[in-house]
């Protein structure tokens, strides 16, 4: 079982990891235990490998700091379902190989501590008895995300998913 | 139908006409790296066992914590410039000032171009049409060791300024009046395009790198300026780069320039922005003049300007940091800097500064910032419950002698000694 963590809408990538607890300012090994630092102190402590975040909108605004999310995928997280994106979050999920789902309508149902299990290549996610069917991601990054991640895909083929080799 | 200013770039590069919402893999003319990414993007390029494609095009600024505050970030830095003479890639060490504006000082961001940076604010390039856009550590990695990158054609969002500005009114004011209109993902996927008509063309380059460093504050993936005035005498701009009368854009919105007030965006987003005169007494610790956003030379004129024959109000801090060494120097030259330091301001090295909140300039809890930069997330320059005001360079100044937030005209019947 995996549990909810849900958050609002808009939550900066400052939130996620704040600056000053960057790999480059507290080292490698530790960055990862100050995930929502600010906002969510007791997070890196409670958060299990296979749990899930749950997000508004405009989820991972602001700075391009790749370590965010990467702190989080330390931490076990292996998707993350919001009511949407911002840009440069949603390329960095995908080339950790964190599958960002989009369903406005799961994350209004779903509940900050519910207790779910996630299938996570058909989409599947269930609470109880109820099932909740999440739309995949793109072609592209499917592909990519089979290698695990866009990175280990262009080192094993060269190119980038779609190119013609 | 024709093409917006985004597609015309990417088709260009492209070699074919490609539309919003296909996907191309594009040759990129400068990956740009910053210190607190470096290491990440070492190890990615060591994963991939690969070394820069093209070296002359990598560059690594060391800005975002310069000079290094602890052993940590000293030996990430060491490790910077031992791997850029290694590789043969430039690397603009510390004191040379904030990566966007080193690049476009540098001339390694030119119209008609494609630069990727590590970070958010590589909208900024869009001042001179050039197709700037900010990836993390795996996509800049990707696009050194390949010399490319893939992206999706952006549908366009088209904001046409018009007029000219009031007096007191700033490029500031009207990048933080385009986030309020746009919201803080009101552009998200999107290029915004940018138009100057009706006497707005005479934007200077430096008013032209604010509002396109403010693009990524409504979520966009690139903010390009349509080439005119003071872009046309500093570069060679090829007559293809222009948007087509008819091309389609997903949105309008027009902003009349000589309407515009001056603004504030309060805690804790951006796109919360309202009117100076809202927060008018507010009640300051901390002023921070510099950034990508307002760390350049005309920026630190307007300080001078309010702060000549007056002095910081008494328990403020006024924290003044220019863009580069460029700016830096021309300060030096002109006088400014010693208005500055006359009136009481403290002069950090060029660069980031406490933008995100590292060091030089760190807030405690409950403090209040007035900051020139452009993001005033929660915990952003510190402490978790500090408050980040973000201002135009003259209204921050104001600030700083008052002692509360205000604007210069309020502050006239201070005298000047
Ligand atoms: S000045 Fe601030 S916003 Fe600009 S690049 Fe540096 S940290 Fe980022």
């Amino acid at each position: 079982m995996a549990r909810v963590w849900k958050f609002g809408d808009a939550i900066n990538t400052d939130d996620i990891l704040p600056g000053k607890y960057a790999p480059f300012m507290v080292g490698e090994d530790k960055f990862h235990t100050y995930a929502f630092a600010h906002l969510r102190p007791e997070f890196a402590q409670g958060f299990r490998p296979g749990d899930i975040l749950v997000c508004g909108r405009n989820t991972g605004l602001g700075s391009s700091r790749e370590y965010a999310p990467e702190a989080l995928r330390k931490l076990g997280l292996q998707a993350i379902v919001a009511k949407s994106y911002a840009r440069i979050f949603y390329r960095n999920l995908v080339n950790l190989g964190i599958l960002p789902f989009e369903a406005p309508e799961v994350v209004e149902a779903l509940e900050d501590g519910d207790e779910v299990e996630l299938w996570l290549e058909q989409g599947v996610l269930r609470r109880g008895k109820e099932t909740f069917q999440l739309r995949p991601p793109p072609d592209f990054l499917l592909e990519a995300l089979k290698e695990g991640s866009l990175l280990a895909y262009y080192r094993k083929y060269g190119r980038f998913p779609g190119e013609k080799g | 139908m024709g093409l917006t200013l985004a597609e015309k770039i990417l088709s260009q590069r492209a070699g074919r006409e490609v539309r919003s919402g296909e996907l191309v893999v594009v040759e990129v003319d400068q990956v740009m790296v910053v210190d607190s990414i470096a290491g990440s993007f070492f190890k990615r390029l060591d994963y991939l066992g690969a070394t820069p494609r093209y070296p002359e095009k990598v560059a690594i600024v060391i800005d975002h914590v310069a000079p290094a505050a602890n052993v940590e970030v000293a030996k990430a830095q060491k490790e910077i410039r031992e791997w850029g003479s290694r590789m043969g890639c430039r690397v603009y060490d510390v004191g040379r000032g904030i990566c966007h504006q080193v690049l476009i000082e540098e001339g390694l961001a030119l119209p008609g171009g494609i630069v990727l940076g590590s970070d958010s604010h590589s909208t900024t390039y869009g001042a001179v049409a050039c197709f700037g856009t900010g990836m993390g550590a795996t996509d800049i990695a990707l696009a050194a060791a390949s010399g490319r990158t893939w992206l999706r054609v952006p549908e366009s969002v088209k904001v046409t300024f018009r007029g000219t500005f009031a007096p007191g009114v700033t490029a500031k004011d009207a990048a933080l009046e385009m986030v309020r209109r746009l919201t803080a993902d009101g552009a998200t996927y999107r290029s915004i395009e940018i138009h100057l008509e009706d006497g707005a063309e005479s934007l200077t380059r430096s008013q032209r790198l604010t509002l396109a460093n403010l693009s990524v504050e409504a979520g966009a993936k690139c903010g390009l300026v349509v080439p005119s005035g003071e872009v046309l005498k500093l570069y060679d701009v090829p007559g293809w780069l222009y948007p087509d009368p008819d091309a389609a854009y997903v949105r309008e919105v027009e902003i009349d320039l000589s309407a515009l007030t001056p603004r504030v965006s309060v805690p804790f987003y951006v796109d919360n922005v309202q009117t100076v005169d809202s927060v008018m007494g507010k009640k300051v610790d901390q002023v921070f003049v510099g950034t990508c956003t307002n760390g350049r030379l005309d920026d630190l004129h307007q300080v001078a300007a309010v702060l000549k024959g007056r002095k910081v109000a008494p328990g403020v801090r006024l924290l003044v940091i220019p863009a580069s060494s460029q700016v830096l120097e021309e300060a030096t030259a002109d006088g400014t800097l010693l208005t500055l330091l006359q009136a009481g301001a403290t002069i950090g090295t060029p660069g980031c500064g406490p933008c995100m909140g590292r060091h030089q300039g760190v807030l405690a809890p409950g403090e209040v910032c007035v900051s020139t930069s452009n993001r005033n997330f929660k915990g952003r320059m510190g402490a978790a419950d500090a408050e980040i005001y973000l201002v135009s360079p003259r209204v921050a100044a104001a600030s700083a002698v008052a002692g509360f937030i205000t604007t210069p005209e309020a502050l006239e019947e201070v005298p000047r000694g």
